[in-house]
């Protein structure tokens, strides 16, 4: 029987729990980081570039002189809260995939709405309530789609995929519209941005994105939040015999998510730009997606993964103007760490099972009285 | 009352803008009946998009482009046969890999490879089909059009075929809404899902080489815009019925193609609302009429061969 | 033997089994078989649950070797290794409608596991349907809708795909248990045409009442083995009641060894507690009929405080409907669920489990735990966001660890910490868990579900004496279980479930077990009762 290969396992396990669990994630993220580079390596080489010149480029650019890790620093900001919002969703069992027009739609009415705040309101006050704003906005975006699959089990893929673009073009309609600014092409200026931390360019929005995900971090993980939520993701059916309201998760879950990213928005006008350009999108939704696998859907691993994808966010950026290639290589890097990351999952897998005796046997046999034997 | 160039240019940009959305819509009605979601099908319309327009440059033959194209479209659903077919992974998440890989990709090879030139094709050859080609408006517009048009159209009539009338549409019905069925009847439902994913990333592939080839003359990144998520959507409205699709991808096309239009007509729209419409008239009729489309009750789980 | 006919010509038996022998880990299945059917006949397999008819016949069927014996089809001993090569052999097996694709038509249904060549050749199909109809004696339009069907038509598709190809032995598993009085009687008509073809049938059946007037033999199983036989002679010429008795006497010979006989202390005495008011009351319930579940029609029970009332029946007859309801996962579309006389029907899961009502339930790995999370987390689960485990919503592990690891002790559940992920416990353990959860946080009513099934013979005695304990201290429970000898121990009285109704309940006395068996196998039952 399986109990005593089990009980060994469990036994093994519950003495060195967190040490062994830490690093086999650790070898799996570093292994599927490696083959992603090594893909992208060879992409390069056929385009006529030299894949070496192009990392040293990248990690000099990106952690190099204080110039490169200070922009590494603050473009992890919304990178962290946006994947944090997906963990959320993505732990609930949920598919945030709208997060590009959360964001978008967010900025906008900050942009947009922050000048005339700040000159009623004053200082720190503001801050405050254009941080609201922005979590408001994104929060609400996520409503639809979340009432759609709560009340009628609708695949949320879809519709908050189409909320997303949706999102993109209100955000746009905004940014050229209402909230015009003289130039036309964005938004009028805020007045006041986020200071910075220690005279330096770190704006303390980045320290509000960590303070944040570590909030997020202990909900989810010790608090009865946090274990509804993973209830709901592992066994939606275990959810209901529990007596876990489904219903009324899954429409926290997803605003929550939504909120997350709305607040990123924020933090991202108010803290980098002070405006918001028409037609401006980073893509942050999808590029992020990779990185919240990376981390396993832990709220803590994603900020080292989150600082992670900061340089290569920025190094990217520098290393492939040098080669000539437009930016978005990081985007073929970050699609190849998935597929790498499937991967490196399916050889693991294979490895685990190989000690198990074969032998095939129907999951159910033809017996009209649904016993499994005799 | 509009004038005649203009209902000719009307009737020309919906056909531009819906016939990718059907041939790929197409493509992944296939998918679908037969239980595989496939989110990559924008990355494997970029694969098209690109790759076709390479080839029609490089060969200086457009057809051979949209050919081509479908090929890059193929190559490019291997990587969904192996994970999601074969090792059974999670659907969605290798979707969102192929389409942010090929996002990147395809861009990265554009710059490379015409960051500077920036060619254009000229306009593909049309075929004027003999006598509708003289009917005012349509003559024009509808019955001039290339080749890869009137085979688009086909496609429906031809998918509704096989679907209904044949073994390998009977066994793509089966694979979705029961595998094990199947199985029980010894046909290997991965073989059958191999195929229809195969066929998915070649018509979405061809549905990108149109949309760079014939409908731009040249490819932009990122150049599909959701596109490939709009044909997901009809392939799921239209649940299983090739004419249903054929009228969603019309609709759409006639959201998507309604800026110019209203231009033309002197009506200013902002270009940004016009973008959005065809995903608005998709929450629309999902809220609406999405509880009633029948999806197969297989569709996203991937088959464990032995499992019942 | 003799054949149906009367005449002792040597004829070749169509299949035999000799001294087949099946074990699964933990249980035998089949224990020393020998069976013979013979063409033109319908030889049935009579059985309750555990008898080990359908194990045999997945054998037959090629989803299973057994581990020891022969298996002869037409004369010839063969290995079946497989599910085509059990085609080849020409045995076609009638599933449960686990092959038929709801939205697919009739003609499509056959055409799936049938033919070749790229167009779907219609015209031969319904060339075949045709004659396949007649010979049944039945019509159905080929191009109907499959989910239109009655589940009567169902299971004729299902007996024409198993005869499309040229078959010579139909298998039938219990193909009446969902189906009306008219679908019966067109089964046997259909049966009765295909006898007459030459085919060879072999019918699994509970039903004691069916397996007389339907074969031509029947073999009687009991715990994986044939405990006695009828042959064609004593089917046509002994009365219907006396062959009854015979068929009960080989079920329970007079010498018979109780296994459970040991165990038993603490029992609830026969004497009953209906005395005294009901604790938990249905009337009239009733529940919407889904796909592959059996739909409650009017079920009425009462079941006293410190009252063990059992649920007997085969699987599948409404008793997780039953048990659904009470805890309130499914709802009712008519009827009510009382409580110590309060309506709860309105009332969904948490507020019943705050009210005192738990489910243990069957689905362990399924509904009942949620495998990533540690035991001790999974014991309190349904106190989720309540004190002592949880403060403003804060969780306090140690409070946690602390109530676990009682639970752990007090329950005896092996393993070597309350942290340890509950998904790698064996089934006994995992039991023991669930267990331990439904019955912490005053329990006063608690539904088992199938408790010891699959675990082995020490689990089963510790949790059924666990039952016992908790009705001693007051607690209402409902024990659903397809074990009569277990129901017996541990029930003041059972109620046997039956196609979504209760069709009568025993108080536990001498002769319980008989007057359970009877009704389960539907012994006496005449056109006039249901």
């Amino acid at each position: 029987m399986r109990s005593t290969k089990h009980g060994l396992d469990a036994v093994l396990r519950a003495r060195r729990p967190r040490l062994a669990a830490v690093f086999g994630h650790a070898l799996w993220a570093v292994s599927s980081l490696l083959l992603a580079v090594v893909a992208s390596g060879v992409l390069l080489f056929a385009l006529g570039r030299s894949p070496l010149a192009f990392y040293t480029d990248l990690v000099a650019a990106g952690i190099g002189q204080s110039f490169g890790l200070v922009d590494s620093v603050i473009r992890m900001g919304p990178l962290l809260l946006i994947a944090a919002g997906l963990a959320v969703a993505f732990r609930a069992g949920l598919w945030n995939l709208g997060a590009d027009g959360q964001f978008l739609l967010a900025a906008a009415i900050v942009a947009g709405v922050a000048p005339s705040v700040q000159r009623a309101i004053p200082g720190l006050a503001s801050i405050a309530i254009l941080f609201l704003v922005g979590v408001a906005v994104g929060g609400a975006w996520s409503v639809l789609p979340a009432f759609l699959k709560s009340s009628y089990g609708m695949n949320e893929v879809i519709t908050s995929l189409m909320m997303n673009f949706i999102g993109l073009g209100v955000a746009n309609l905004l940014v050229k519209g209402p909230f015009v600014g003289p130039l036309l092409v964005q938004t009028n200026d805020i007045p006041e941005l986020l200071p910075g931390i220690l005279e330096s360019r770190v704006h303390v929005g980045v320290i509000v994105a960590i303070a944040a995900v570590l909030v997020l971090h202990l909900l989810m993980s010790r608090t009865a939040f946090g274990v509804g939520l993973d209830v709901l993701g592992s066994n939606p059916r275990a959810a209901v015999h529990l007596g876990v309201d489904v219903a009324k998760l899954t429409m926290i879950a997803f605003v929550t998510s939504g909120g997350l990213v709305g607040l990123a928005a924020a933090i991202e006008i108010l803290g980098v730009w002070g405006y918001m350009r028409a037609d401006w999108n980073p893509g942050y939704g999808l590029l992020v997606i990779p990185l919240v696998f990376l981390a396993r859907l832990n709220i803590l691993a994603i900020v080292p993964f989150a600082a992670l994808f900061g340089v290569i966010s920025v190094g990217g950026q520098f290393a492939t103007r040098r080669a000539g290639l437009p930016n978005d290589f990081s985007l073929v890097l970050v699609g190849l760490m998935l597929l790498a990351m499937l991967s490196t999952q399916v050889v693991a897998k294979k490895v685990s099972t190989a000690s198990r005796p074969r032998f095939a046997l129907p999951k159910r046999s033809f017996a009209a009285t649904g016993e499994t034997d005799a | 009352m509009p004038s005649e160039s203009f209902l000719i240019g009307f009737v020309t940009g919906v056909i531009l803008a819906s016939v990718p959305l059907l041939i790929a819509a197409v493509g992944e009605t296939i998918s679908e009946r037969s239980g595989v979601l496939n989110v990559g099908v924008e990355g494997m319309m970029l694969a098209g998009a690109y790759g076709g327009f390479s080839a029609a440059l490089a060969f200086g033959n457009p057809s051979i482009g949209i050919a081509l194209g479908g090929v890059a479209g193929v190559v490019v659903s291997l990587v969904m046969v192996l994970f999601c077919v074969r090792l059974g992974l999670d659907q969605i998440v290798v979707g969102i890999a192929v389409t942010l890989s090929m996002q990147g990709t395809t861009s990265l090879l554009h710059g490379a490879q015409y960051g500077t030139s920036y060619p254009r094709l000229d306009a593909m050859p049309t075929v004027p089909i003999p006598l509708l080609s003289s009917l005012p408006v349509l003559g024009p517009s509808l019955f001039t059009q290339p080749v890869v048009v009137y085979l688009a159209v086909l496609l429906i009539p031809l998918t509704g075929w096989i679907l209904q009338r044949t073994r390998f549409g009977l066994n793509i019905r089966v694979a979705g809404e029961k595998p094990e069925a199947l199985e029980a009847a010894g046909v290997n439902v991965v073989d059958v899902r191999t195929w229809t994913v195969l066929t998915c990333g070649c018509l979405s592939g061809i549905a990108g080489a149109y949309m760079s080839i014939v409908a731009a003359g040249t490819f932009v990144p990122f150049m599909t815009n959701g596109m490939g998520f709009i044909a997901i959507v009809i392939a799921m409205l239209g649940s299983g019925k090739p004419w249903r699709v054929l009228l969603a991808a019309l609709v759409f096309g006639v959201a998507v193609s309604g800026a110019t239009s209203l231009q033309l007509l002197g009506v200013v729209v902002p270009l940004d609302l016009v973008l959005m419409m065809p995903f608005v008239a998709v929450m629309l009729f999902l809220v609406v009429l999405g509880r009633r489309s029948s999806l197969p009750v297989a569709l996203g789980q991937p088959y464990v061969r032995g499992s019942r | 033997m003799a054949r149906s006919d009367g005449s002792t010509e040597a004829q070749p038996a169509s299949v035999e089994f000799i001294r087949i022998r099946k074990t699964f880990p933990g249980v035998v299945a089949n224990d020393d078989v020998s069976i013979v059917a013979y063409p033109s006949e319908v030889l049935c397999l009579l059985g309750e649950n555990g008898a080990g008819k359908s194990t045999l016949m997945s054998i037959l069927s090629g989803f299973y070797t057994p581990d020891a014996g022969v298996i002869r089809v037409n004369g010839a001993d063969v290995i079946i290794d497989s599910p085509k090569r059990a085609r080849d052999l020409g045995i076609g097996m009638v599933h449960q409608h686990l092959s038929i694709v709801p939205t697919l038509t009739v003609l499509e249904n056959l055409m799936v596991a049938t033919g070749k060549g790229f167009r779907l050749d219609v015209v031969a199909a319904q060339h075949r349907l045709k004659q396949l109809e007649q010979t049944l004696g039945i019509d159905i339009a080929g191009d109907a809708r499959a989910e239109t069907l009655s589940l009567g038509e169902l299971q004729q598709i299902e007996i024409m795909k198993a005869l499309w190809r040229e078959s010579r032995v139909l298998i039938l598993d219990e193909p009446t248990s969902m189906l009306t009085e008219r679908g019966i009687e067109e089964l046997k008509s259909v049966l009765i045409q295909l006898k007459s073809s030459g085919l060879s049938i072999i019918f699994i059946t509970h039903k004691l009442h069916e397996a007389l007037a339907i074969g031509d033999r029947v073999a009687v199983l009991k715990h994986g083995r044939v405990v006695g036989a009828l042959g064609p002679r004593e089917l046509r010429d002994v009365p219907q009641r006396e062959l009854e008795r015979i068929v009960m006497r080989m079920m329970f010979p007079d010498q018979s060894v109780d296994p459970f006989a040991m165990v038993r202390q603490n029992g609830p005495g026969a004497a009953g507690d209906a005395t005294g008011d009901a604790f938990l009351q249905l009337r009239d319930a009733s529940t919407s009929p889904t796909r592959g579940g059996c739909h409650l029609k009017d079920v009425s029970i009462t079941v006293g405080a410190s009252e063990v009332l059992g649920i007997a029946g085969i699987d599948g007859n409404g008793q997780r409907e039953l048990a659904e309801v009470i805890c309130g996962q499914r709802a009712t579309t008519s009827g009510q669920v009382l409580l110590e006389g309060r309506d709860i029907t309105r009332l969904r899961v948490p507020e019943r489990q705050r009210l005192g009502v738990r489910y243990v339930t069957d689905d362990r790995l399924g509904e009942g735990i949620i495998r990533p999370f540690g035991i001790g987390m999974n014991l309190v689960l349904k106190r989720l966001g309540m004190p002592p485990f949880w403060r403003h919503l804060i969780t306090d592990e140690a409070a946690i660890d602390m109530a676990a690891n009682r639970l752990i002790r007090e329950f005896d559940v092996r393993t070597p910490s309350a942290r340890t992920r509950v998904g790698v416990l064996s089934g006994g353990n995992l039991q023991k868990v669930i267990l331990a959860r439904e019955l912490s946080f005053e329990p006063r009513l608690i539904v088992y579900n199938k408790p010891t099934h699959g675990l082995d013979v020490m689990t089963s005695i510790a949790i059924r004496n666990r039952i016992l304990q908790q009705a001693a201290a007051g607690t209402a429970s409902i024990v659903i279980s397809t074990d009569t000898a277990e129901l017996l121990q541990l029930c003041s009285r059972v109620a046997v479930m039956r196609r979504g109704t209760i069709a009568d309940v025993v108080d536990v006395g001498p002769n319980a077990e008989e007057r359970i068996t009877e009704l389960i196998l539907e012994a006496g039952r005449s056109r006039a009762i249901n």
